[in-house]
């Protein structure tokens, strides 16, 4: 495998650590206004209080990993989908600061509670609209993006906005699940039959109508030989699908999570065969696109070494924390 | 309605605005990290319960401080992306993998061990507690190792060369790593944010002392502070006045904004007190000068000669009134941290430290000085560094993205409003915690008793849940 394509599989990685780890903490953010206010909130909130900062830091990570090994992509995406970016950052900032803000101020804890929901669905709801944005194609001149700044709004990024919603939803809901018990864990088992049941409407629907977008998703779904491989993603996504809600059923406490990670990681294969070897989808390519070898092997030295100790300590970090969250606080 | 240029312009102002309000919150959360394992490892050393109370007082503003600085941060990881998308495309070779070391190596450490800074102590134990401060204190410097390697990089470029398209490829990564503006650049940052929490922990010292001498922690934090102060202004005006010297053989321009010569001066330059820097007529107006002192200073000898702005073209000058003002700004700052020390010594050997109010009024004004001085700092460098963002490489014009005017001017709008009401909700809440006094057996993040506790994680909850729940939300 060659040096760009390394980078190609450590970026996504990074991307599917950030969408999984952040992800149930963004739904936690989306179910809040759903959940009662005091106990109920306050334990969905302390279930991710010591780990969200690390697990936001992948979302960084993916930023600056893509401006050092494709700078070209970065330099194209990032202006292509200025709107949908800076209100994630914006909506970010608001959901981050309440986890602190939200017990410094009793009297306007309604607000914190606002800011930490209303944050996290539109930093969800904007990537996944840049995800579809992404899908849907991106005008390009020479080494520019060369579109309007409206050119991601699209029933299709609309579509990719909504599912990410209703998928981080279920993680967030299934890591309640595992993480509380008693009345909390009565109502994210409603909404982890809710969730699962649209998310596979909404996998369902994006899967149908990508490989229609462009002729070349079309080639890599269903040209021959491929389709032997291929046809193996929706397969396992029903079985996946299908042990979730008899594990739901079952009242499992940790497999909904984990099935729910699952199910998000055939998605992103899924993404990933219709993308591959793009970078900018139908516009550059990975080869195109990647940094000079001098500083992917600088990276590769750094990222062999640094990221199995990072996904160690974070292992740490959550064993220190595990188990039900009860009554104990951290604030 | 717009060009070209105001999209440039707003980028700029953009970009600026949201770089120098994240550089607030470091300046704090480098000093107060190592200020918290400074306190711990004293707690553990001498069991003094004393270091323990002032870690629980001050690990809960750290913690909101912390927050914003990380949610401040992550803006930037992005905007270089939205705002600079051609430096990014040309530079992404050199930059990104510094930033990408910064992400793996510090902010990974920091994340991974600020839950169990913050609330893990009962869970893990004393040793190893301690050994999740140090890494978080670790990170903030390790932070501030990479990120500072790209920025001197971007100030004084060294060790790359250019492809067929114009894009900066790496040769020799220690050469771009340790340019020459590097190891200065990093121990004057540092230590300015060593300082910057000096004041901030003398100031909130000073405060309660004035309410109350004999409160023990404030007496501890007062001492610290005073003492960290008086070590480390004079290093720190030392470490200033040779960066200064390294600016002038690799960014001469530079220096001649922030010393506004506009004139070249062949039997030694002055150095201006006081002016009014008039960039178009390129001269200094209202000047107040000590002739022959900016020589002294820069080249140790009174008749050394100066060139002035007038051996380069204007294309390339900075905005000399801005450099000049703010680099003002810091050596001003610098020189009234240095008299609080001083003034601090004095009284510490007359042992007048914990009783003399006027010494804690002044340290008390000089609370904010630090973030002030550093944001004027910062200015002082990257203003003087345009009209380029790759020194004598890239021209700020040429860096910039391919944006509508109207989207910039949006964002740029969206990003005012949000940060202020944010972060002056936040900073308000970190002053409301400093108003009260330290005590014994203060409370830490983990079993935080005080009112504005929520009922639903007191132990109280643990006994009745539904009890507690039903009274406090009934209307539920």
């Amino acid at each position: 495998m060659d040096l760009p394509v390394l980078w190609a599989f450590i970026l996504a990685f990074a991307v599917f650590a950030y969408v999984v780890l952040d992800g149930f903490d963004l739904g936690i953010g989306i179910l809040f206004p759903l959940l009662r206010r005091g106990q109920q909130r306050d334990q969905a909130m302390n279930s991710v209080a010591p780990v969200w900062d690390g697990n936001e830091t992948w979302l960084v990570l993916g930023g600056g990993g893509l401006m050092a090994a494709f700078p070209l992509a970065y330099a194209i995406i990032m202006p292509a989908l200025y709107a949908p970016i800076i209100a994630m950052l914006l909506a970010l900032v608001f959901r981050g600061v309440a986890f602190e803000f939200r017990w410094r101020d009793k009297a306007h804890e309604w607000f914190w509670d606002l800011s930490f929901a209303g944050g996290s669905l539109l930093a969800t709801f904007a990537q996944g609209v840049t995800l579809g944005a992404l899908l849907q194609g991106i005008s390009v001149e020479g080494r520019a993006y060369a579109g309007g700044w409206w050119d991601w709004l699209s029933p299709f990024s609309l579509l990719t906005g909504a599912s990410l919603v209703v998928g981080y939803a279920l993680l967030g809901s299934t890591w309640l699940i595992m993480k509380t018990e008693g009345a909390l864990q009565a109502r994210a088992f409603r909404y982890a039959r809710l969730a699962g049941i649209i998310t596979i409407v909404c996998v369902a629907a994006v899967s149908l109508a990508t490989p229609f977008l462009e002729e070349a998703y079309y080639e890599r779904w269903f040209a021959w030989p491929h389709v032997l491989f291929t046809a193996q993603v929706p397969l396992l996504v029903v079985v996946a699908a299908a042990a979730y809600f008899f594990s739901l059923h079952r009242r499992y406490e940790r497999l909904p999570f984990l099935l729910s990670l699952g199910l998000f990681a055939l998605s992103m294969l899924g993404l990933g065969i219709s993308i591959f070897p793009d970078i900018v989808p139908g516009a550059v390519t990975i080869e195109k696109a990647a940094a000079p070898d001098e500083s992917l092997i600088f990276m590769l030295v750094g990222a062999v070494v640094l990221i199995p100790i990072v996904l160690s300590y974070t292992a740490y970090s959550y064993w220190v924390f595990r188990g039900k969250v009860g009554e104990e606080g951290y604030h | 309605m717009f060009d070209s240029f105001d999209a440039l312009i707003l980028a700029r102002f953009q970009f600026a605005f949201t770089v120098s309000f994240h550089f607030i919150f470091p300046a704090l959360t480098i000093g107060l990290a190592s200020y918290l394992a400074v306190l711990e490892g004293l707690w553990l050393w001498t069991g003094r319960s004393v270091y323990l109370d002032l870690f629980h007082y001050w690990v809960k503003i750290f913690a909101i401080n912390f927050a914003m600085g990380v949610v401040s941060g992550i803006v930037l990881s992005y905007q270089f992306g939205t705002n600079w998308s051609v430096f990014s495309d040309l530079a992404g070779p050199v930059v990104g993998p510094l930033m990408a070391y910064e992400v793996l190596t510090a902010f990974f450490l920091e994340a991974g061990f600020l839950g169990i800074m913050l609330f893990g102590l009962t869970r893990v134990g004393k040793g190893l507690h301690f050994t999740a401060t140090l890494a978080v204190a670790l990170g903030t410097l390790l932070s501030s190792f990479w990120i500072l390697a790209a920025n001197s990089w971007m100030q004084t470029p060294a060790g790359h060369v250019m492809n067929e398209v114009g894009q900066f490829v790496p040769q020799d990564w220690w050469q771009i790593i340790f340019t020459a503006s590097f190891p200065y650049r990093l121990v004057h940052t540092v230590l300015g944010s060593y300082l910057t929490t000096a004041l901030v922990v003398g100031a909130v010292g000073a405060w309660h002392l004035l309410r109350n001498r004999n409160n023990e922690g404030s007496r501890v934090m007062f001492a610290m502070a005073m003492g960290m102060l008086i070590v480390t202004a004079p290093i720190q005006i030392f470490v200033g006045d040779q960066h200064g010297l390294n600016t002038l053989e690799h960014q001469p321009v530079k220096i001649m904004a922030m010393e506004g010569h506009f004139e070249s001066h062949p039997d030694g330059a002055p150095l201006y007190l006081f002016g009014l820097p008039d960039q178009e007529a390129g001269t200094m107006r209202y000047a107040l000068a000590i002739p022959n002192l900016g020589s002294l200073i820069l080249k140790h000898s009174l008749t050394a000669p100066m060139d002035g702005l007038d051996t380069v073209s204007r294309e390339d000058w900075p905005p000399v009134a801005i450099v000049f003002w703010s680099f003002r700004i810091m050596v001003g700052l610098g020189m009234l941290m240095l008299t609080l020390g001083a003034v601090a010594l004095l009284a510490r050997m007359r042992g007048k430290l914990y009783d003399w109010p006027l010494l804690h009024r002044f340290a008390i004004v000089m609370g904010p000085a630090g973030f002030v001085a550093v944001i004027a700092g910062w200015v002082t460098t990257e203003v003087g560094r345009q009209p380029y963002t790759i020194y004598g490489l890239l021209r700020t014009a040429d860096s910039v993205s391919p944006l509508d005017a109207p989207a910039v001017a949006a964002s740029l709008i969206a990003f005012i409003v949000v940060y202020f009401a944010v972060f002056s909700v936040g900073v308000w809440y970190i002053l409301r915690l400093m108003a009260h006094a330290p005590a014994p057996h203060e409370s830490g993040l983990e079993n935080d008793t005080t009112p504005i506790r929520t009922a639903g994680t007191t132990p109280v909850a643990a006994i009745a849940p539904d009890r507690t729940l039903g009274a406090e939300h009934r209307g539920e």
